[in-house]
C-alpha cells in the first residue's frame, strides 16, 4: 500500500500489520451471514435477529430479512436493524440484554476508504455474531451504561461512500478520554467491581486510543487484544464483537471483560466469562493481496474495464425471486419422499424418480460438496477473472452447476471438497440492485 | 406401430453459403446465397414449394422472429413458413419439419433453411443475453467454452486420464479438422495448424485453448425435400434419402443428479440408439462411411465418439490419437472441417452437416471427396453438456 499510494501522503516507510477487505462478491450482509453461521449453540432458534452495521446494502429492503433466510431462521423471527453509528452493535447488545428476548445479534461492516486516505490504513471489513439469551452461555452481562453525544470527529453522510475525519488527537483528548473514563467508572461501580480486576478492555477504537482510555480508567493491566486490529484493522460496528469473540476463546471462568462501543457517545458493558467450553474460533483463511490495483478493482474503487461482455444487463426476475427467495437465500433443495434423493432446485416432479409433489425443502448450505467438473473461464466476464464454475456433487444424489468463489486460477481440482458460502451473485448497476446466492468456496474458508 | 421415416423422404437439392465473418452481408443475402444453389440443384421454383421451415437461434441479435425473414428474403409466394428453434440442433429441426411434411403427404416439396448472423454483435464469441429468468438468479453466467470444458475435467477424472493426454487427443482433433477445412472453399477457417499450435494457444476456458474452439460464423444452408416417388417424377435420379432422424432433449437429470458422470452426453447416446434402430444399423463404426458431429469444442468431439458408440468407454483418446477418425481413418469425421473450420452459424449448422453428407454421397466433394461413401451421419448438440438437445440423423444414397 505504501509503495502504491504512500507518495500521496508523504509516507515512505511501510505501515505495520494487515487489514481485511471483502472480496468483490461480499458485503456487510454476506459477512453477517458468515458470522451468524459461526454461532455454535444448541439453543432454540432466537426470537429476534438483530443486524448492526453502518454499511448495509439496502436502505429500503430488509437486509436482516435476507440474512434470516440465509441462516435458515423461521419467518416468525422478529427482525431489527441497528445503524447510524459505529456503536450500533454495542447499543444493540444493550437493547437485547434489557429486552429479555432471545436475540441473534450479527454485527458487520464493510466500509471502503478512499485510496490514499488515512482511513485506508485503518479500516477493515469484518463481522461477528453473538447469541443473547437465558442460560449460562459463554459470558454473563453484569452491568452496562450508555451516553450519547453528537461529537462529530468523523462522519459519513448517507449518500457518501467514504468517511470524513478530523484530527485524531483532538478526537482522543477532547472527545473520548474524559467522558469514557466517567462512564467506565460508573459501570464498574454499579457492579461493585474494582478496575484492577478487569482482564480485558475491548473497544471499537484504535488500540493506541484504547490504551490511553484503559490507563485513564485504571485498567492498565487489562488485555486490549491489540493483535486483532493488527490483523484486520478496525471493522466499524463489528469491531467490539470481533474483540469479544476473540476474548471468549481465551477468557477463563470469572474473568471480567469490559466492552466499549464508541461513536457519537459510548456504550460500556461489563461481562463475566463463564469459562464454558468453546471451540477455538476457526482461524480466518487469510489470502494476502499483494496487488494494490487489483484490490482497488475488486472493491470497485477503480473502474476496471470489463469489456463488451460486462455490458450484459443483469436485471433480476423479481417475480420469480418472490416465488422462491427462501430456496435461493437458504440454498434449500428438495428431498423426494418417494426415492429419498436430493435435488436443487426443488421441482414438482422428482428428477430422480419422477414422483409428483413429493419434495420437501431441505437446507443444503452446510452439506459437503465435491467438485465433479470445473473450468477456469477467461472469456466470461467477472470482476475477478477467471470465472470458475462447475458441477458440484452433494450427498444423496444432488448435482448443481455453481460459480465458485475464493479460488485462484490453478487452485481447484476435480474431486476437491468445498463448502458453500453466501455471496453476491450479480450486481445490477443499472437498477441499483444486487442478488445473492451460494457459491462453493475452499473447504477451510471461514470469515469468523 | 409407427415404422419411422426411413427412405420416405428424398433430398433433391441443397445449398450452402460461404461461412465466415460475412461483414459483406446480412441474413437475407446469406439465405439467398444458399437458396440459389439449392434451387439450381433441384430445379425447383418458389411456386413449387408447399411449405418451408426456417431455423434461427439468436433471433433478436440476428435474423428476426417468425417465418417472415425467409419469406421476405426469397420473396416466396406466401408459402407457409414455420420458424423453429432448438438450440444448436435448430438447422436439423428445420429439416425435420420439412421431412415430416412431405412424409405425411401434406405437401410435395418443402424447403428447410437454417441461417445465423452472429457477427453483428461487435465482439467475439456467441452473443450475451440479458439476464432475467429464475435460473439467472442462481446459475453461473457461463460461456459455451466454459460449459463444455467441464467435459474434459470430468472425463479425465472418470477414466483416470492425465489431462495432458486428453489434451493431446483434443489437439489431434483440431488439427485434423483444420487439415480437412483446407480443402473446403466455403469454410470459415482455412489454414493448417499443428498439434503444438493447439496446445500452445491462449487459454479460453481450462483446458480449452482458443484452437480447441470452433469458429463463430455467419452463414446459411438449406435443403429441398420431397418423397422419393415425387423426386423420380420430377426426373431426379441423383438424390439421397433420410434413413433416420432422432432427437433427444435433456429432462433435467444431468443437471441435478450426481449419478451423471459429467463426462458424456446422455442425450446423444439416446438419440444415436434410436437412429441406428430406425436406420437398421447394428455396427455403426463399420457401416457408416462418414460422420459430421457437433465439434463445437475439441473435447465435445472426443466424448461424442463414445456417445455415438464408435469408441468404447474411456477409449476415445486412444482411438483419436490412432487416427481412427482422420480423413484416411476407419470412419472420417468432419471431412468438411466441421464446426471447427467450416464454422458454426448456429441455425445453419445442422443443415451444413447434411450438405456435406449430400455432397460426399453424390460424389461432388472435389478435393475432399471420400472413396464412394454410401451412408453418413450428422449429429447436433444444442445447449451445454448438463442440459442439451441432441439430434442424430442418418442419410443414404438413393435406394442404398
Amino acid at each position: 500500500m505504501t509503495d502504491a499510494v504512500g507518495w500521496a501522503r508523504g509516507r515512505v516507510r511501510p505501515g505495520q500489520g494487515t487489514r481485511s477487505f471483502a472480496h468483490w462478491d461480499e458485503d456487510s450482509l454476506t459477512l453477517a451471514v458468515e458470522a451468524g453461521r459461526g454461532i455454535d449453540s444448541d439453543a432454540p432458534a432466537p426470537a429476534r435477529l438483530l443486524l448492526a452495521s453502518t454499511s448495509l446494502p439496502f436502505a429500503d429492503r430488509s437486509n436482516a430479512g435476507i440474512v434470516r433466510e440465509a441462516l435458515g431462521l423461521p419467518a416468525s423471527t422478529r427482525l431489527l436493524e441497528s445503524g447510524g453509528s459505529r456503536r450500533a452493535a454495542t447499543s444493540a447488545l444493550i437493547e437485547s440484554l434489557e429486552s429479555g428476548v432471545s436475540t441473534l445479534l450479527c454485527a458487520s461492516d464493510c466500509v471502503d476508504a478512499q485510496p490514499g486516505s488515512e482511513g485506508e490504513t485503518e479500516l477493515g471489513h469484518g463481522a461477528a455474531a453473538v447469541l443473547v439469551g437465558e442460560g449460562p452461555g459463554l459470558a454473563e452481562a453484569l452491568a452496562w451504561s450508555t451516553r450519547s453525544s453528537d461529537f462529530v470527529d468523523r462522519y459519513r453522510q448517507a449518500d457518501r461512500r467514504f468517511d470524513y475525519r478530523l484530527e485524531a488527537r483532538w478526537t482522543r483528548d477532547a472527545g473520548i478520554r474524559r467522558p469514557l473514563k466517567a462512564l467506565i467508572g460508573e459501570v464498574l461501580e454499579s457492579a461493585g467491581i474494582q478496575a484492577g480486576d478487569v482482564s480485558y478492555c475491548l473497544a471499537g477504537l484504535p488500540a493506541s486510543v484504547t490504551r490511553v482510555v484503559a490507563k485513564d480508567a485504571g485498567l492498565e493491566d487489562a488485555d486490549l487484544l491489540a493483535d486483532v486490529e493488527a490483523e484486520v484493522g478496525l471493522c466499524g460496528a463489528a469491531q467490539p464483537l470481533l474483540l469479544l469473540d476473540r476474548a471468549l476463546t481465551r477468557a477463563g471462568a470469572g474473568q471480567l471483560i469490559l466492552l466499549i462501543g464508541a461513536g457519537q457517545g459510548f456504550d460500556v458493558i461489563l461481562l463475566r466469562a463463564t469459562g464454558a467450553a468453546r471451540r477455538e474460533s476457526r482461524p480466518a483463511r487469510v489470502r494476502v493481496e499483494p496487488n494494490y490495483t487489483r484490490y482497488l478493482g475488486l472493491r470497485r474503487l477503480m473502474e476496471i474495464d470489463g469489456g463488451l461482455r460486462a455490458e450484459r444487463d443483469n436485471r433480476s426476475a423479481q417475480s420469480a425471486a418472490a416465488r422462491r427467495h427462501e430456496e435461493l437465500h437458504g440454498f434449500l433443495g428438495g428431498r423426494c419422499s418417494a426415492c429419498g434423493k436430493l435435488q436443487f432446485p426443488r421441482s414438482e416432479l422428482c428428477l430422480h424418480c419422477r414422483a409428483a409433489g413429493t419434495q420437501e425443502l431441505e437446507p443444503m448450505a452446510d452439506l459437503p460438496g465435491e467438485v465433479n467438473s470445473f473450468t477456469e473461464d477467461w472469456l466470461a466476464w467477472t470482476p475477478r477473472p477467471p470465472l470458475i464454475f462447475g458441477n458440484v456433487h452433494f450427498p444423496d444424489g444432488a448435482n448443481v452447476m455453481l460459480e465458485f468463489t475464493d479460488f485462484e486460477a490453478g487452485e481447484l481440482a476435480a474431486g476437491d471438497a468445498v463448502r458453500m458460502a453466501f455471496r453476491i451473485k450479480d450486481f445490477d448497476d443499472r437498477r441499483g440492485f444486487r442478488r445473492y446466492f451460494w457459491k462453493p468456496a475452499p473447504a477451510e474458508t471461514d470469515h469468523g | 406401430m409407427a415404422d419411422g421415416i426411413r427412405d420416405k423422404v428424398a433430398i433433391i437439392g441443397m445449398g450452402c453459403s460461404r461461412f465466415g465473418e460475412r461483414w459483406d452481408c446480412g441474413p437475407p443475402e446469406l439465405m439467398l446465397e444458399a437458396w440459389s444453389e439449392a434451387r439450381a440443384d433441384a430445379g425447383i421454383e418458389p411456386e413449387q414449394l408447399g411449405a418451408a421451415w426456417l431455423g434461427v437461434f439468436y433471433q433478436e441479435q440476428s435474423t428476426g422472429k417468425s417465418g417472415l425473414p425467409l419469406s421476405q428474403a426469397l420473396r416466396l409466394p406466401n408459402v407457409p413458413v414455420t420458424r423453429v428453434e432448438n438450440l444448436c440442433a435448430t438447422g436439423t429441426e428445420a429439416l425435420r419439419g420439412a421431412a415430416y411434411a412431405v412424409a405425411a403427404g401434406a405437401c410435395d416439396v418443402a424447403l428447410a433453411m437454417g441461417v445465423e448472423k452472429l457477427k453483428d454483435t461487435g465482439y467475439a464469441g456467441l452473443p450475451e443475453r440479458a439476464k432475467g429468468s429464475f435460473e439467472d438468479l442462481w446459475q453461473p453466467s457461463a460461456t459455451p467454452p466454459g460449459s463444455f470444458a467441464q467435459l474434459a475435467t470430468a472425463y479425465a477424472r472418470k477414466f483416470g486420464r492425465d489431462m495432458d493426454e486428453v489434451r493431446r487427443a483434443m489437439a489431434h482433433i483440431s488439427k485434423k479438422s483444420h487439415d480437412n477445412g483446407l480443402h473446403n472453399e466455403k469454410a470459415h477457417l482455412r489454414r493448417a495448424i499443428t498439434e503444438e499450435d493447439v496446445l500452445g494457444a491462449p487459454m479460453v476456458a481450462y483446458p480449452l485453448g482458443v484452437l480447441d474452439c470452433c469458429g463463430v460464423s455467419d452463414g446459411a444452408a438449406c435443403a429441398i425435400v420431397t418423397t422419393p416417388e415425387h423426386a423420380r417424377a420430377l426426373g431426379h435420379t441423383d438424390f439421397i434419402t433420410i434413413k433416420a432422424m432422432q432427437l433427444a432433449p435433456s429432462n433435467g437429470w444431468e443437471q441435478g443428479s450426481s449419478e451423471w458422470d459429467g463426462a458424456h452426453t446422455i442425450t446423444t447416446q439416446r438419440a444415436a440408439q434410436r437412429a441406428y434402430a430406425e436406420a437398421g444399423i447394428s455396427d455403426p463404426l463399420r457401416e457408416l462411411d462418414l460422420i459430421e458431429v457437433h465439434d463445437c469444442f475439441s473435447i465435445t468431439e472426443l466424448v461424442l465418439m463414445e456417445d455415438l458408440g464408435l469408441s468404447g468407454p474411456g477409449r476415445a483418446v486412444d482411438d483419436v490419437l490412432d487416427g481412427r477418425y482422420d480423413r484416411d481413418g476407419i470412419l472420417p469425421c468432419q471431412p468438411d472441417g466441421g464446426l471447427k473450420c467450416f464454422g458454426h452459424p448456429v441455425g445453419a449448422s445442422g443443415l451444413r452437416m447434411v450438405y456435406e453428407i449430400y455432397t460426399q454421397l453424390l460424389g461432388r466433394a472435389g478435393q475432399r471427396q471420400l472413396d464412394t461413401p454410401a451412408l453418413g451421419l450428422t449429429h447436433n448438440l444444442g445447449g451445454v453438456p448438463n442440459r442439451n438437445v441432441a439430434s442424430v440423423s442418418i442419410f443414404g444414397l438413393n435406394g442404398g
